[in-house]
């Protein structure tokens, strides 16, 4: 079998994307030197009232870039569709393209149906206004459907810790030696140093971060929010002592934090484990305030709905942190409904950790700031209660801030996600997550190129789709 | 500030101090295939075996060093080596940080003071390319994006900025070193490793370490001054200026720009904890031995007092920097100095 091209029979579409993407260039450089160089061109006033129209040069250039730009998309797409059709046929891409077909079908189907819908979708739908947002939505989405269906093995054309001989180091497209019936004959990116399939390693290294990075911002943002909330609301002492120790936290550098708590020596003394068992309470007083402070005036409704959801989280909690031989050990074997692994847990713990005193400043001054509104003090004369107030008319104010933060923070997770594996802290060095395959990419990086490249790029394009997402999110929400 | 820089080091010490830890110290101290009640003599014999308030308070001299008896001689904390009795006993009692004894480093076999003064210069030297890179082109990609908000101009110059936010070091790091200095490639512009340029710093070896720190920290930056820019750009006094007839260039120059610099400063100044960030992956990844590689070291060999060496360091870099840019945003805004 033939070593796989980048290209292969699609490569006739090789000038046209050149030069589309030429074309983009240079009418993107002249739009910026014409809007330094040329006035603002005639305005033209519409009926309805907006200005719009720039003719002349300028507006020539800005048509010529938008066009530009749509033909370069265009080509890339035609590359994935023949992919999609051509298989290995269409070389590297192509194959790719072929073996992402679900993640294809799924973004397909979430889009034609968000914006089918978008007008009864609130900010998630507005979110479909600005090509921004779209594009870090699409690129957000795209990692997460590789994540899961990676998971479901419907991606990855090889185990991501199997070593094949004779693939070492080898090129992105080699064919497999003596590859049997059924199996993917081709390593698509090459083969690391030890021999395992780079691509593979990506797609699962997707699903590490998706499952990792929001769930930890969420847990960051649960501590931060319970803290925050009486900390801006009540100030004073609470809040000095409070915010003291968020300072403290900050004022850690964060990879010495890692150093510090990421080591099997300190997941040995279960010092992780008690610092989970303080974190992931924090989730539980939040839901039973938030429902107790709703439902106070209906003990009827309250006292079931309570008992049925915090029997079901502290279940969960419990058998979160409670894990056979380790420090904290609660919860019978029998109840135990899971286990994760001390790796993973101490990883979770130190990024809630060293994420949650920024939430909590975060949330503390926007409290600061919406207690003084009028509907606060409206719901302080009815004599509402204080937690009342805060989660139930402070918090949904702030939710703008919060939501965009949001997808900011997930994106700093995944980049401290990132720096733990390329120091080689806390998940397992054959772990495919991205961290620990740039980190062993890069001891080989001036000879081979392709072990490294693929993980970095991944992080890359995670990272900047939730930073576009959260961009179009607050252009979105500071329109209304 | 000093009650955070004791609890910092206090949190430092007893997460360094716990069992486990020694035990890895000793054996790797000693040897790998120690027994338990080796491990236990050694960590006797070297002091380790007291209470951890105990230790802090000698770490930080205000106990008296712990001394230990032996056939050969008195051993001590505030003593080299072996000695006798007499010359023991006019060792002085305290010594620990507040005597400027920092202490002895396990890994490098040398006094933490010397080391950490030879890795902080070279880190020093690091950090004043990289300001010097970051911080002017920051501000410059921030004014000109900010001076005329939806311009392709800003439009351009946001989406770079968000792309360098959105690269951490260790992806930028990788890049470059794959575009510029691979010899699969073939572009071989500069050298992928830093180690010589500790020695002899030139372009070709020193340039792609700064860059890569400047280039996360850059966008942040200069998004923070965009910010502030079209802020000023679309108050009251810029109106006035503008319907004056004062041309646009006299506008940024000397209307708006004073103004947008006050908020950059503080944004700046809160960067360094980041900067130390970058500092070690980017000293890892570049091979150059400053101050980030030394937390490295110190912090994969429980290196006690070389570890506590460096985050005493990096705390009072964090905390002088918060108060700087306490004071200097109160200097640099006459609204907050005259009221």
């Amino acid at each position: 079998m033939d070593t796989l091209t980048w290209t292969g029979s699609a490569s006739f579409l090789n000038p046209l994307l050149m030069l589309a993407i030429a074309a983009t260039l240079v009418a993107a450089i002249a739009n910026i030197l014409i809007s330094i160089f040329v006035p603002e061109g005639p305005q033209q006033v519409n009926p309805d009232g907006t200005i719009a129209a720039r003719g002349g040069v300028p507006g020539l250039v800005s048509k010529l870039l938008y066009w530009a730009f749509l033909a370069s998309v265009g080509v890339i797409l035609l590359y994935i569709l023949l992919g999609a059709f051509m298989g290995t046929g269409a070389g590297i891409i192509g194959s790719m393209a072929q073996q992402f077909l679900p993640v294809w079908i799924a973004l397909i189907i979430l889009y034609a149906a968000s914006v089918a819908f978008k007008r009864r979708l609130g900010l998630y739908g507005k979110l479909f206004d600005s090509p921004i947002g779209m594009i870090g939505f699409g690129l957000v989405m795209f990692w997460v459907f590789t994540g899961v269906f990676g998971a479901l093995d419907l991606i990855v054309t090889h185990d991501p810790l199997a070593q094949v001989s004779g693939m070492k180091n080898k090129v992105p497209g080699t064919p497999m030696r003596g590859a049997e019936e059924g199996e993917f004959a081709w390593y698509l990116l090459g083969g690391d140093n030890l021999a395992r399939d780079v691509f593979s390693r990506m797609v699962r290294g997707a699903w590490i971060v998706v499952q990792i990075a929001p769930l930890a911002t969420l847990f960051a943002f649960m501590v931060g929010i319970t803290l925050g909330l009486p900390a801006g609301y009540y100030g004073g002492r609470l809040d000095t002592f409070l915010s003291f120790l968020a300072n403290l936290i900050l004022a850690f550098p964060v990879i010495l934090l890692f150093y510090l708590l990421v080591t099997p020596e300190i997941v040995a003394t279960g010092v992780p484990n008690y610092m989970a068992t303080v974190l992931f309470i924090f989730p539980i007083i939040f839901t039973a305030v938030l429902l107790n402070s709703r439902f106070y005036t209906q003990p009827r409704f309250r006292t079931p709905l309570l008992i049925g959801v915090l029997g079901v989280m502290i279940w969960l909690y419990l058998s979160l942190i409670s894990e056979r031989g380790s420090a904290v050990a609660i919860l019978p074997e029998f109840l135990d409904l899971f286990d994760i692994p001390g790796g993973i847990l101490v990883v979770f713990v130190s990024v809630v950790f060293v994420n949650s005193p920024t939430v909590f400043r975060i949330v503390r001054g926007l409290t600061m700031d919406i207690k003084t509104r009028d509907y606060v003090a409206a719901a302080q004369t009815r004599g509402e209660g204080p937690w009342y107030i805060m989660l139930w008319e402070i918090l949904p104010n702030a939710r703008g801030p919060l939501i965009v933060d949001f997808c900011l923070r997930i994106g700093y997770t995944t980049i401290l996600l990132g720096t733990l594996g390329f120091f080689g802290l806390g998940l397992p060095p054959e772990s495919p997550d991205w961290g620990s395959t740039i980190n062993e990419g890069r001891k080989l990086l001036s000879i081979y190129l392709h072990p490294a490249l693929p993980p970095a790029l991944a992080l890359l394009s995670l990272v900047l789709g939730l930073n576009l997402l959260a961009d179009g999110l607050r252009e979105e929400s500071l329109r209304d | 500030m000093i009650l955070t820089a004791l609890c910092l080091t206090f949190v430092v010490f007893f997460l360094t101090n716990l069992y486990p830890n020694l035990e890895k110290l000793a054996k790797t101290q000693g040897n790998f295939r120690m027994s338990e009640e080796a491990v236990n003599s050694w960590l006797a014999s070297n002091g380790y075996d007291k209470p951890t308030l105990v230790k802090y308070g000698q770490w930080l001299g205000v106990l008296p060093g712990w001394t230990l008896e032996t056939e050969d001689g008195v051993r001590g904390r505030c003593i080299n080596g072996t000695v006798s009795a007499e010359e023991a006993a006019d060792a002085p009692g305290l010594c620990g940080i507040l005597q400027g004894d920092w202490g002895y480093s396990t890994v490098f076999k040398e006094d933490v003071a010397g080391i950490i003064a030879v890795r902080l210069g070279n880190t020093g030297y690091l950090m004043f390319w990289v300001l010097l890179l970051m911080v002017p082109s920051a501000l410059l990609v921030g004014v000109l994006a900010g001076m005329r908000e939806g311009s392709p101009l800003d439009r351009s110059l946001s989406t770079f900025s968000i792309l360098t936010t959105a690269t951490p070091e260790y992806v930028s790091g990788v890049i470059f070193i794959a575009v510029f200095t691979s010899s699969a490639v073939g572009l071989k512009w500069f050298k992928g490793t830093a180690t010589s340029a500790m020695e002899n710093p030139t372009f070709e070896n020193f340039f792609l370490p700064v860059l890569t720190i400047s280039l996360y920290g850059m966008g942040y930056i200069a998004r923070m001054t965009r910010a502030s820019m079209t802020e000023v750009m679309t108050a009251q006094y810029i109106r006035t200026a503008r319907l004056k007839g004062v041309s646009f260039h006299n506008i940024v120059l000397k209307h708006a720009l004073r103004n947008a610099l006050i908020a950059p400063f503080t944004v700046i100044m809160l960067q360094f904890p980041w900067l130390l960030n970058g500092v070690v992956i980017v000293e890892t990844l570049f091979n150059y031995k400053g101050f980030g590689w030394v937390l490295v070291q110190a912090a994969g060999n429980n290196d006690i007092e070389l570890l506590l060496a460096v985050s005493v360091v990096s705390v009072i870099v964090v905390l002088v920097t918060q108060l700087i840019s306490d004071i200097g945003y109160v200097y640099l805004n006459p609204r907050i100095r005259i009221s």
